[in-house]
């Protein structure tokens, strides 16, 4: 086991090398040396992923490393480790591709920013604790590293510290994140009590236990499901803690591509799969899984619709595909969930990166109604760009093959209808509307920024260099070929050859041709449907309304609770009726008990006398009362 | 050898030396003479921490001398794993205090001589173990902090010094009373010996209470926390470090010594009171913090809110929890120093704490507001700084005592996030639209030999505890197994 001690530990240390490398270069040497360094060490990190996941996947060889001790108090135990296993060994093998194609990118991209070794140390940072994340051997280590990449979102989010919407969107995402990670810090302790042990490995066998609360006996398994689903639901951006995905497009776009899109929102269906024993006890959470999964990948694509800002429609996108995934591990088709997200994060992170290409060619513009008719200017980025919108849309032909969303895409939804309850079967029609939706805001998004004729900011614009193409053509061979690739290992369900199989190409093909018809062939025709649908239409544009709402009940509200409790709790109660009213009280008696110093002899004689006459007849009444 | 040496007394009576031995000198020599001291108490300090053994012992480095016999009371010193780590804060965090202290530019003599006298106090209220000197160094601790606070604090000095001394002393007169009992009843003011002693049970309530009342202000514990913002709002910085770092872990600490391994079954009796009480305090002070507009008195709150943490894992009767409370009480110790050097750090240049005050400090201070981050990071726990491992085992403790108390504890989770990335937000980050921060300089050498220490033990601490821990866990075994 201890033979590949060193390619295990380099692998997952060769980033965080690269962020020190990255952050203390580059203010020495300049920010080209940053660069080199960081990408240089991610793409070492990234090499030996694939030998890692070569052995681990084709000759057997999971293994774990011990490294250090972290929290130790009596049986609870929990240490820093590496563990490669099937699951790990692909997520490692996916991260450090992807981030070393971003890295490289950013080279190209970032070229004319300030502080390009800061991004680089960031990025690099953020590669360092998503690998700590997957391949940590107990819950503790994943916490941290599920804490660790929201810092470094939070850190990238905020990267363009001046402007105030980025500062305002890296503390919405941190912070509703938080609202996750306290169900995951629950379900930790939850487990803890259950199994007696944090480890991955100890949480196999299930103890039937009762927590007492409000008076009914809860299963402890599944609330301990539902507060571990709470976390997955603020990583992976799941409808209803979804708010902060779309803003966290602040970012630079490199960023979007590698945490918006490729890994660190996937934590969550990562989790999922780590975590399926602990699901597979307990069925009503899988019901409300299958269920939220799909009401998310709905929502995000009925969202992605409306946006004419690039990267949020493929941030909405990405909300949407999540819920796929999600819906996926709620009908416990947890290989499956995970083969998407590895077609995904080549398909978007290719799309994002592609967008960035754009945005880059227009000189920062992000509206695709001032861009059009790029294709004739940039067309490797166009191409590349269909390649990654073909692949999201799942386009190919049972049977034949296609390309990967296709393959993924597809057994999601064999899944979800082979799962046979009702919930499964709700996830399955969505799955086919949202297929439907997706190859139509894809269409939309490549056709009002390609195609038609060229809007003001669309003037000027230029081919992307070459440093920042070449990195998406790995990109782009994992979104045409992954899903061929890879699909013999996930594959499950028997050859069985009927109509309902055409479904979803059925679906994807006529989104594409209706947003063909919308807005090549009659531009002219969206304007007119939005007026019609006006109602639902401003339903979407408000987001559900579920900022407005949250800004309300929580952010407001308890901003004015806590006004309240300071002035009217701590000043005017505890002050008031504590330090300060006994400060008032000894200054009254003493007034009163002044007036008892009078000065004149004859009082104070009186009181003598007084005294001493109690003093006489209590000793009086004393001896006789005795 | 090291037997020989009656190490805790020099180590005692090095800062009061140095106390005295400031006078010696003029203005100019006092900052060097008084550094030299508190490097000297922290030298002695370390050769106390080599010559620890864990798993010796309960108290090791014992002296006893027979002192008032009538009354049993003798002078009496010994450490265990639980008091060693608070001796090695003070130790380590005077000489920090000090060097903030180094800006006060009146009466610098005085000033350090009293943090001298000050770390002499708590370095006794740690190594005693005579109760009636505990008490005597517990109140002798407020003398130098009231004159600080009282001399070289803001406008409302005077009211907040005078806040700070009645409340902790109304506290200590109840405490006075349980201390006199406690000595009559056991025949000596040995506390060992009072670890192990059945006091009867009603009388053992109201010794509780006693403690209570002087504890609880100490921490402080909701609802007798209203004298810590003010103090700290108009104390200088140094004093607010002492204070927020070595002040508030002389309650938790009595709590864990005297609460728990004195009268178990009273602690037993009131847990429940108190895990409310620290309920309270996590979300109300959170709460509070949420809505300030002064830097210090957010940090002030948060304090509140982090030891509502320590009280919750003390009082959940679980070893997870005890130990959690012990990882609170020393991030915290370290973390809030941290904070409010970082609060002077902008005092100094600008003498204005208003949070409104600020904004783009990152693009002119960028050292600063990195090193700031890390601190800021570790308040709101994120794993891998010393915040995280203290709070998780404190609610992990509250969990296993019951679930519902865990649930809303961790809401505190969410809410020191806002807070304190808020305020993160708000002084750091922006563009630099005020005159104010267009003038701002990075940190000097100075300013970095006070925090990046503190960022070493933080980062250290996040990510290999058990150079902590494994000194202090069989101490705490020990409580754990008359009070668990």
């Amino acid at each position: 086991m201890s033979a590949f001690f060193l390619i295990d530990v380099l692998a997952v240390f060769l980033p965080l090398l690269g962020a020190a490398g990255a952050w203390f270069c580059g203010r020495r040497f300049g920010d080209r040396w940053a660069v080199m360094f960081s990408s240089i060490a991610v793409l070492l990190a990234a090499l030996l992923s694939c030998v890692i996941f070569y052995q681990v996947a084709f000759e057997g060889a999971a293994r774990a490393h011990h490294l250090l001790r972290w929290l130790d108090s009596g049986s609870l135990q929990a240490n820093w480790a590496i563990r490669l296993d099937a699951l790990s060994a692909l997520m490692v093998l996916v991260v450090n591709i992807v981030s070393a194609m971003v890295h490289f990118y950013s080279f190209g991209y970032m070229k004319d920013d300030k502080s390009v070794p800061r991004f680089m140390a960031y990025l690099s940072l953020f590669t360092f604790f998503m690998l700590m994340l997957v391949t940590a051997q107990d819950l503790v280590q994943l916490f941290f590293g599920w804490e660790g990449v929201g810092l470094a979102s939070y850190l990238l989010i905020g990267f363009y510290s001046r402007k105030e919407s980025a500062n305002q969107a890296a503390m919405k995402a941190f912070i509703v994140n938080r609202v996750g990670d306290f169900g995951f810090l629950l379900g930790i302790f939850g487990c803890y009590q259950l199994f007696g042990s944090l480890a991955f490995d100890d949480m196999n066998q299930i103890v039937p236990s009762f927590y007492h609360f409000a008076g009914r006996e809860w299963p402890a398994g599944a609330v301990i499901a539902a507060l571990f689903f709470m976390g997955a639901m603020g990583k992976s951006a799941q409808i209803g803690l979804h708010t902060w995905l779309p803003d966290a497009m602040e970012g630079p776009t490199p960023v979007s591509a590698l945490i918006h899109a490729a890994t660190m929102v996937t934590a969550g269906v990562f989790m999922l799969s780590r975590l399926s024993p602990l699901f597979e006890q307990a069925p009503v959470v899988l019901a409300c899984i299958t269920i939220i999964g799909a009401l998310t990948a709905l929502a995000g694509a009925l969202m992605a619709l409306v946006q004419f800002d690039i990267k949020r429609v493929i941030a909405y996108s990405t909300m949407s595909q999540l819920g796929y995934m999600v819906f996926a591990a709620g009908v416990s088709a947890y290989a499956v969930s995970m083969f998407h997200l590895v077609t995904h994060a080549f398909f978007k992170a290719l799309l994002f990166l592609g967008a960035g290409c754009v945005i880059h060619a227009v000189a920062g513009v992000q509206d695709m109604r001032k861009m059009g008719g790029l294709c004739r200017v940039m067309p490797w980025t166009c191409g590349l760009m269909w390649i990654g919108a073909l692949s999201l849309a799942g386009l190919g032909i049972e049977g034949l093959g296609g390309l990967s969303g296709f393959y993924s895409k597809d057994m999601i939804l064999e899944a979800a209808f082979a799962c046979g309850t009702g919930f499964g079967f709700f996830a399955y029609g969505t799955g086919l509307f949202v297929a439907f939706l997706t190859a139509f805001y894809s269409g939309r998004m490549l056709f009002m920024t390609f195609y038609g004729s060229a809007a003001s900011a669309a003037r000027h614009a230029h081919e992307a260099p070459l440093s920042m193409l070449l990195p998406l053509v790995p990109l782009a061979l994992g979104a045409l070929f992954a899903g061929w690739g890879m699909h013999g290992w996930f594959h499950s369900s028997q050859e069985e050859s009927s109509l309902r199989l055409y479904l979803p190409l059925f679906f994807a093909l006529s989104g594409f041709a209706l947003s063909w018809y919308f807005y090549i062939r009659r531009p002219s025709l969206p304007a007119k449907f939005v007026q019609a649908v006006a109602y639902p239409y401003n339903i979407i544009v408000a987001k559900f309304y579920f900022d407005r709402l949250y800004n309300r009940i929580f952010v407001r509200a308890l901003l004015r609770l806590g006004q309240l409790l300071w002035h009217r709790g701590d000043e005017q109660v505890i002050d008031r009726f504590g330090p300060d009213g006994v400060a008032v009280l000894a200054r009254a008696a003493g007034a009163r008990l002044r007036l008892l110093q009078s000065g004149y002899l004859y009082h104070y004689a009186a009181c003598i006398l007084l005294g001493v006459f109690l003093l006489i007849s209590w000793v009086l009444w004393q001896r006789v009362g005795l | 050898m090291l037997e020989a040496i009656p190490l805790l007394s020099l180590l005692n009576a090095a800062p009061f030396l140095g106390f005295f031995a400031v006078f010696l000198f003029d203005d100019r020599h006092a900052k060097r003479v008084a550094l030299f001291f508190a490097g000297l108490t922290a030298a002695l300090a370390l050769m106390v921490l080599a010559g620890f053994d864990p798993a010796g012992a309960p108290f090791q480095f014992v002296e006893k001398v027979p002192w008032i016999t009538a009354l049993g009371l003798s002078y009496h010193k010994g450490i265990d794993g639980i008091s060693l780590w608070f001796v090695m804060l003070t130790v380590f965090l005077t000489p920090v205090a000090m060097m903030a202290g180094f800006a006060v530019k009146e009466r610098t003599r005085l000033f350090m001589g009293l943090f001298l006298l000050l770390e002499a106090m708590i370095l006794g209220v740690f190594t005693t173990l005579d109760l009636f000197l505990f008490y005597v160094f517990f109140e002798g601790v407020l003398i130098p902090m009231f004159f600080i606070i009282g001399l070289w604090g803001g406008e409302q000095r005077f009211y907040a010094a005078m806040k700070f001394f009645l409340y902790t002393f109304l506290g200590s007169v109840l405490m006075l009373l349980a201390v006199f009992v406690m000595i009559l009843k056991t025949g000596s003011g040995d506390m060992t010996a009072m670890m192990g002693f059945a006091f009867p049970k009603e009388l053992a309530l109201f010794l509780w209470m006693g403690f209570f009342a002087s504890f609880a202000i100490k921490t402080p514990m909701w609802p007798f926390h209203t004298w810590l913002p003010l103090a700290h709002v108009q104390a200088p910085t140094a004093g607010s470090v002492i204070l927020a770092a070595l002040l508030l872990k002389m309650g938790g600490y009595g709590f864990i010594r005297i609460s728990l391994q004195m009268l178990p079954q009273a602690s037993q009796v009131f847990a429940p009171l108190m895990i409310i009480l620290s309920l309270v305090a996590i979300i109300y002070a959170s709460l509070v913090a949420l809505a300030q507009v002064d830097m210090k008195k957010l940090v002030a709150y948060s304090s509140v809110a982090h030891m509502g943490f320590m009280t919750l894992g003390i009082f959940s009767g679980t070893r997870e929890g005890l130990e959690g409370a012990m990882m609170v009480m020393i991030s915290h110790a370290l973390v809030s120093a941290a904070l409010f050097l970082g609060v002077g750090v902008l005092y100094e240049r600008t003498h204005t704490r208003q949070i409104e005050a600020y904004g783009g400090v990152a693009q002119v201070m960028p050292h600063f507001a990195a090193l700031m981050m890390v601190f800021f990071l570790a308040a709101l726990g994120l794993p891998g700084t010393s915040g995280f491992v203290g709070e998780f085992l404190s609610l992990q403790g509250a969990w296993l005592y019951d679930g519902f108390v865990a649930f809303i504890a961790a809401l505190g989770v969410i809410l020191s996030a806002s807070y304190m990335l808020w305020l993160y937000k708000r002084v750091f980050f922006g563009a630099v639209e005020k005159p104010l921060v267009r003038g701002l300089t990075d940190l000097g050498a100075r300013e970095y030999v006070m925090l990046v220490p503190l960022m070493l033990f933080v980062l250290g601490m996040g990510l290999y505890p058990s150079f902590v821990r494994d000194v202090f866990a069989p101490s705490l075994m020990r409580v754990m197994e008359v009070w668990g």
